[in-house]
């Protein structure tokens, strides 16, 4: 595959952890990983826990500082490197290009699921009306019933806090998606409906990538495995 | 991309042997919320207040980029155009209410005396709009004759919010504006900080050695020792992925709740 035609690219990707609390020690996590992901693909991460599946998704995000090598996307028709771009930046191809669903709804105090998810929207310029609209649309067909959507996710349960985490990363339709764990504390039927947002996603041109334990949703998502394995394994 | 609003090049600042300032550089751009983190004696809120133009350098230049894109130097600037910017463009919150209030003027005075400072003349209007601001910050309009003395002090925090930013600053400083108060009030006070900056799009320079502060407002984050910005970068990836020492002991520092 070109790399022109690329979402997203990395080139020897390198991360490790220095640890100056505990003398300085040194843990490697990544070596040279070469990843490249097409629009309308989605590429499920595999490899043994503690591989470094994760934190390869946190560095992708910026989440993490990349150690050794680049990240590269396509951001607003151009390529960027994620790698090079300060905070500024970075926050400017989040907010246009690249999403993060991540395992954990960070709950922000005193507000609502339904504003939780309209707000990557108006923060792109969707008007308010529009974007909580939306918001509700995908809410509802999460299965969240609407009489939570103006409640504070704090006292929600881990799967519904994960369904708002997903209406939140879905509901702009990134071209990037990056997705850690989606269907984890998730019953049959909410898996199903994580399953069709991602096919909807794909078909829409969205290139996807994921982590998914469950190997059933895998195997009904994903175009292809991208194996991370652990450092000493992999030389 | 646009200009910086504020601009900071080469500060140095000693107060005798003491470094409180050694060759830092911040720029702030319009919407921006920046966190500036460390602890008691590390500079920050010497930079704060070298910034906001209420201390000079030893060493270095502010620029302040006016709406018409002009850039004026803050140290420069004298201290009528200094006062004028205090009550039309800026905002200052300080950590003691008392600080940043008029407490025997009544909670609605103080509001619209910002008001008037700027023009506005017509008594109705600058009442409703006081009322306008009360509630945004939750305080019962009922309220608005009382003098803030007789408020708690998270209602104190709330007027002095209210008083800064009726009048739309472009930038605001804020001075460990959570500082002092109960866990359970800060975290209101934060809340609604957080969703009116969003709200005004008005940037923020905000001192705090509260990490989750700053985790919870702040873009961007800087983080200082020993008057030095020894790590800056994107909120989350400072706190995440803490590359130096200090900030590595920070951010291990805190209790996860």
């Amino acid at each position: 595959m070109s790399i022109s035609e690329s979402a997203l690219w990395t080139e020897g990707l390198g991360k490790s952890f220095r640890l100056h609390l505990q003398g300085g020690l040194r843990i490697p996590v990544l070596a040279d990983v070469d990843l490249a992901v097409k629009p309308g693909e989605c590429v499920a991460l595999s490899g043994p826990s503690g591989a470094g599946k994760s934190t390869l998704m946190r560095c992708l995000y910026g989440n993490y500082g990349a150690e050794q090598g680049r990240i590269w996307l396509r951001h607003q028709g151009a390529p960027v490197e994620l790698t090079a771009a300060d905070a500024r930046a970075t926050r400017e191809i989040r907010r246009h290009t690249l999403g993060y669903v991540s395992q954990f709804l960070r709950v922000i105090p005193r507000v609502g699921a339904l504003d939780i998810v309209a707000e990557p929207l108006i923060a792109r310029g969707a008007a308010p009306d529009a974007a909580r609209a939306r918001a509700r649309e995908l809410l509802l067909r999460l299965n969240l019933p609407e009489r939570l959507h103006h409640l504070p996710p704090a006292t929600f349960s881990g799967g519904e806090q994960q369904r708002v985490n997903l209406a939140r990363g879905f509901a702009p339709g990134y071209p990037l998606l990056l997705l850690d764990e989606p269907t984890a504390s998730l019953d049959a039927a909410n898996r199903a409906v994580v399953i069709g947002l991602i096919g909807e996603a794909k078909q829409a041109g969205a290139a996807l990538i994921g982590i998914f334990h469950d190997v059933e949703v895998r195997d009904q998502v994903a175009d292809r495995l991208f194996e991370v394995l652990p450092i000493q394994d992999a030389a | 991309m646009s200009a910086p609003l504020l601009e900071a090049k080469g500060l140095n600042l000693a107060f005798g042997a003491v470094r409180a300032l050694d060759d830092v550089a911040i720029d702030i751009h319009p919407g921006e919320v920046v966190a500036i983190v460390g602890e008691s004696g590390s500079g920050k809120s010497s930079l704060l207040r070298v910034l906001a133009g209420q201390m000079r350098p030893d060493a270095g230049t502010v620029l302040y980029r006016d709406p018409a894109g002009t850039a004026h130097p803050v140290h420069g600037m004298g201290e009528a155009a200094l006062r004028r910017l205090m009550r039309t463009d800026w905002g200052f919150v300080h950590q003691n209410a008392r600080d940043g209030l008029r407490m025997g003027v009544s909670a609605g005075g103080n509001v619209g005396e910002r008001l008037m400072a700027i023009g506005a003349r017509h008594y109705g209007g600058i009442r409703e709009e006081a009322t306008e601001w009360l509630k945004r910050v939750e305080i019962d309009p009922a309220r608005i004759d009382h003098l803030p003395r007789t408020f708690s002090g998270g209602m104190q925090q709330r007027l002095q919010i209210a008083r800064t930013l009726v009048t739309r600053p472009r930038l605001v400083f804020m001075d460990e504006p959570t500082g002092g108060l109960d866990v359970s009030v800060q975290a209101r006070l934060l809340d609604l900080i957080r969703a009116l900056v969003a709200d005004l799009g008005i940037a923020v320079l905000l001192v705090t050695h509260d990490i989750a502060a700053a985790r919870l407002l702040a873009h961007r984050i800087l983080v200082m020792r020993r008057g030095q910005v020894v790590e800056h970068g994107l909120t989350d990836r400072v706190l995440d992925d803490p590359q130096h020492p200090y900030t590595q002991l920070l951010v291990a520092s805190v209790l996860a709740a």
